[in-house]
């Protein structure tokens, strides 16, 4: 029977109405003969994410670089091992701060992730660049970007526009599964689809919001004129919300909506709560990115300095990472390791998530890329050269994997602006002062 | 010392300027502030609007400390796209709730012919009434034109009057006039060439500063009818305002924010360590510091000094066991005095303090002398260098450094640690007698806990000596003369206003330190209400927000 259907068939019904009712979900036959595109000629969508963890790894306890490109992964990343021939490593690429201070667990990450140097804390001078990737992909799915965090509280996210400007994470995982796949998510794989006159009265309403708002920001300086240009971004947003629930959604192969994961979810900072809020926080989202929700997702597994401690101790992998000794004998701080150990291992249950679900003839994560990185090398001395950072997926056959990179000392941004590059943004040039670069990592282009 | 000698040079100066009447001086004004509303500020708003029992379930995007104020932060606050989603959701919310049946007979002023058919007219009314209010001025008549159509486009397509209503009101709480408070400026023309707020501006700031709300009806009117431009007309409203119970909602919201209070939201202690600190002890030590605060400065119209020493305060619910006090009134509050000999004197004793201030399974002297420097004499403490080594700070298992003190004297023989820690740790050592959890102890480790401290010079022995000494510190004063007019004007202040900000701060002293008469001060001057020109100036006849079109 399956075999028996056209997908041009099924694609004219589905394109010919706005209410359709179609029986099946996503099948093969809505791919092409090598399982990499829809049969409308679409590529499947390539995903960009970000997943950060606070205070590094050990020095000589993460990675093993061996002749050429290839590495092997060392303790601390142990748990990444299944995953390396999907996994490019960064190393030795520098942060120079053209004389701003290095703020501690704060400089380090913002000078990858916005090319430029911030010259104090909250101090955002550009950008982070998945914002500017989710302006390019991000604007025709429900959600421009998705920001998440395991730590409980929502500042922990580094998605920002700009000081003041920053995507505030979603922390409960209630909250972020109602947001999710609450009475305005619309199942792409559900059979019947009416469209709820309630949405056309909404749409009528936010024009009418952005006409007042039109009025409002005439008499602004430019400064506040910044602002509400955000503004207006978020109400097209919104526009664009209420445009996709109008249409059936287009079917989805591994959507699968999860369970909730009821009220009462504890977060914390004790690390086996917050272990196992990422866990809950991940399935969400990987599923929210199956779904087509989204295109763009930010995960902060901790915050910079993090907070979080073992059950009954005192003192937290921040504060850890300062205080605790280095073990004479171990050559490290053994505590302060089992931290950054733990870390990746969540890293591993991320990325995992990802692998798990079959996307075209490959998985979610071949349709990806996911830049995983921290704030400092040595979090003891807040070292800033030689911060540790991955690419995650193929971004869809777009990108090599499984090397390891070495910067030679190059800026950080070139990591930056090669994503960017991969992702389709027409840019040759990005960063700023010394972390100006137009040189991206051609080894991991396919 | 400097800080002092010319503190009082000025108190003086001014203390004989204000004996013979003291005039204002000519300030510059600072820029033009458009401030998002606060969480707390849209709170109060929907609920003195339309009840207390309209809900609002959602979450509020945070605001980031800027120059030790939220409200500084809400001026710089952008609407995201998940921010603006959250917006949408409680706008829905609150409007659904509006016009259930529950609540539609006492806020919708009018009942419409049909309840299946647009009604303009009763529309009409609807949004004439709540819309000077939400929007804080009134409403053009084009705005209530579309407010009415959106509504009967609404009702029409889904056979529901009020359905239609419930959309324009969501439509209205969505808008930038309502999520923003928005300087509105007009020529000054007691000032040729500056610029001022216009009145619905002036109403507004007049209204978060001391209600932490939108201008009442009452507010508008004046404002409507000129008043409040002329110093009569202004100080009947902030006399009326400052003894209206309201003041306490604003009182609150400001020390709230000062205090750092936001930081609550994500506060952790390690519930094997501190089993007695649960989400209840809280919520309430936050409670109890506020109650403390309005009782003693509007109550009892006392000396905000005496916030550093005061013994007087509340008790209720779960505080007692961490205080270790009997409670009265297990489900309530009830006034309680700790005793001459009792260690606890103050606010920074009180747990809301020293709880905050701490790791979350252990204390923190450095982090509590840091919190006292930037929140009470706005002293910023620089940030750590980027290659400290903080080895010997808090190992507490070292045999050899049992105690905080001893630990932090190690650190400190780092050079590059020292200047720092010399102007923290003497101040939060002396707060060592009360745990991460805020409990009383007299030991460490088995050692006893020397509290003795240091601060500018004072030596002290102990938390209660520390509030005197803070107490007698002008830049206790200075400070918060400083962080109210940041706090008043979402700005901090600025250059132009040197001479105005001597003049609050010697106003403050002469009115005995009352917190309520330094509000008077400054919502009856000129300064409150001046805008410095922005830079591209031109000139417009009509009133627009911000300075940049003025």
């Amino acid at each position: 029977m399956i075999e028996a259907l056209s997908r041009r068939g099924i694609l004219r019904g589905m394109l010919g109405g706005s209410a359709v009712t179609v029986g099946l979900p996503l099948l093969d036959c809505f791919l092409n003969g090598n399982g990499t595109a829809l049969a409308s000629g679409a590529p499947l969508p390539v995903r960009f994410g970000t997943w950060f963890w606070g205070l590094g790894h050990t020095p000589g306890r993460a990675l093993k670089i061996k002749d050429g490109t290839d590495y092997e992964f060392l303790v601390n990343c142990a748990a990444l091992a299944p995953f390396k021939s999907q996994i490019n490593f960064f190393t030795n690429f520098n942060t120079p701060t053209d004389g701003e201070p290095n703020i501690p667990h704060d400089t380090g990450h913002f000078a990858g992730l916005a090319g430029n140097c911030p010259s104090a804390y909250g101090d955002i001078p550009s950008p982070t660049f998945d914002v500017l990737i989710s302006d390019a992909i991000g604007q025709a799915s429900r959600f421009r970007s998705l920001e998440v965090t395991a730590s409980g509280n929502p500042r922990d996210s580094l998605s920002a526009r700009g000081t003041g400007n920053f995507n505030a994470a979603e922390a409960s995982p209630f909250k972020f599964y109602t947001r999710l796949f609450g009475p305005d998510f619309a199942d792409p794989n559900k059979a019947d689809f009416k469209p709820d006159p309630r949405v056309m009265v909404r749409q009528s309403v936010l024009s009418a919001v952005k006409d007042e708002a039109s009025s409002f920001a005439s008499g602004l300086g430019s400064a506040d004129k910044a602002r509400m240009d955000e503004y207006f971004t978020s109400v097209r947003q919104m526009e664009q919300q209420l445009n996709l629930q109008m249409q059936k959604p287009a079917p989805a192969e591994a959507c699968k909506i999860p369970a909730s994961p009821g009220e009462n979810t504890q977060i914390g900072t004790e690390i086996f709560t917050a272990i196992n809020t990422h866990k809950i926080m991940t399935q969400l989202l990987v599923m929210a990115v199956a779904c087509n929700q989204t295109k763009v997702f930010n995960m902060s597994f901790s915050a910079s300095a993090s907070q979080y401690r073992k059950p009954g101790d005192s003192a937290t992998n921040h504060t850890l990472t300062h205080e605790e000794p280095v073990d004479a004998a171990l050559g490290y701080q053994p505590i302060s390791d089992w931290f950054a150990t733990r870390s990746m291992e969540s890293m591993a249950t991320f990325v995992d998530a990802f692998a798990q679900v079959r996307e075209g003839d490959g998985t979610l994560l071949d349709n990806c890329m996911i830049f995983a990185h921290t704030d400092t090398n040595y979090a003891r001395l807040h070292a800033l050269d030689g911060i540790p950072m991955m690419s995650v997926g193929k971004a869809g056959g777009r990108i090599k994997a499984g090397l390891h990179i070495a910067g030679n000392g190059d800026p950080v941004s070139r990591v930056g602006l090669t994503m960017m590059q991969v992702m389709g943004l027409a840019v040759d040039q990005w960063g700023t002062r010394s972390l100006k670069t137009s040189k991206p990592i051609t080894e991991i282009v396919a | 010392m400097r800080v002092s000698v010319r503190y009082w040079i000025a108190a003086i100066a001014a203390s004989a300027l204000f004996g013979c009447g003291p005039s204002e001086p000519q300030s510059s004004g600072g820029a033009a502030q458009v401030r998002r509303l606060t969480e707390e500020q849209y709170r109060q708003v929907i609920a003195d609007l339309f009840g207390k029992d309209i809900k609002i379930a959602g979450h509020f995007d945070p605001l980031n400390r800027t120059d030790g104020l939220l409200e500084i932060g809400a001026s710089r606050a952008a609407i995201t796209s998940s921010a603006f989603e959250q917006y949408d959701l409680i706008a829905r919310q609150v409007a659904a709730q509006v016009i259930d049946e529950d609540h539609r007979n006492v806020l919708v002023p009018c009942s419409p012919a049909s309840e299946t058919a647009p009604d303009p007219a009763c529309a009409r009314e609807f949004f004439a009434k709540i819309g000077p209010l939400l929007y804080r001025r009134p409403v053009e008549a084009r705005t209530l034109d579309k407010l009415v159509a959106v509504a009967g486009d609404s009702a029409q397509s889904v056979a529901n009057f009020y359905t239609g209503l419930a959309s324009g009101l969501a439509g209205m709480l969505e808008t930038p006039e309502f999520l923003f408070v928005a300087d509105y400026t007009e020529p000054d023309p007691n000032h040729p060439g500056q610029r001022r707020l216009d009145a619905y501006s002036r109403a507004s700031r007049l209204s978060f500063l001391l209600w932490n709300t939108m201008p009442d009806a009452a507010l508008l009117k004046v404002a409507r009818d000129g008043d409040l431009n002329s110093k009569r007309g202004l100080k009947r409203q902030v006399d009326r305002m400052l003894a209206s119970p309201r003041l306490a909602a604003g009182v609150r919201a400001f020390f709230a924010d000062m205090l750092g209070f936001d930081t609550f939201d994500t506060l952790a202690k390690d519930p094997i360590i501190y089993p007695a600190f649960v989400q209840s002890v809280a919520d309430d030590a936050q409670e109890q510091t506020l109650r403390t605060i309005t009782d003693l400065l509007i109550a009892r119209k006392g000396d905000y000094r005496d916030l550093f020493t005061t013994r007087e305060t509340v008790m209720g619910g779960p505080l007692g066991l961490l205080y270790d006090v009997p409670v009265t009134k297990p489900d309530g509050w009830a006034p309680y005095t700790f005793s001459d000999d009792d260690p606890r004197a103050g606010i920074i004793t009180q747990l809301s303090f020293v709880v905050l201030h701490s790791h979350p399974g252990r204390s923190s002297a450095t982090l509590r002398g840091k919190a006292v420097r930037e929140i009470f004499l706005c002293q910023k403490v620089p940030d750590p260098p980027g290659n400290v080594n903080f080895s010997l700070v808090q190992d507490t298992k070292n045999p050899n450094y049992k105690t905080a003190r001893q630990r932090l004297t190690a650190h400190r023989s780092a050079a590059t640690c020292a200047g720092c820690h010399k102007i923290m740790d003497p101040i939060g050592l002396a707060l060592e007698n009360f745990d991460g959890a805020g409990q009383y102890r007299t030991v460490e480790n088995d050692t006893p806990i020397d509290a003795s401290g240091e601060v500018d010079g004072v030596k002290f022995q102990g938390a209660a000596e520390l509030g005197k000494v803070l107490h007698d510190n002008p830049a206790a004063t200075s400070c918060l003369v400083n962080r109210l007019y940041g706090y008043a004007t979402g700005r901090p202040p600025v250059q132009g206003e040197k001479d105005w900000m001597k003049y609050l701060q010697a106003g403050f002293a002469e009115n005995g330190y009352r917190v309520s008469d330094l509000l008077r001060l400054i919502a009856t001057s000129d300064a409150f209400y001046e805008i410095a020109p922005a830079s591209g100036a031109q000139s417009a006849s009509e009133p627009s927000p911000t300075g940049a079109r003025s």
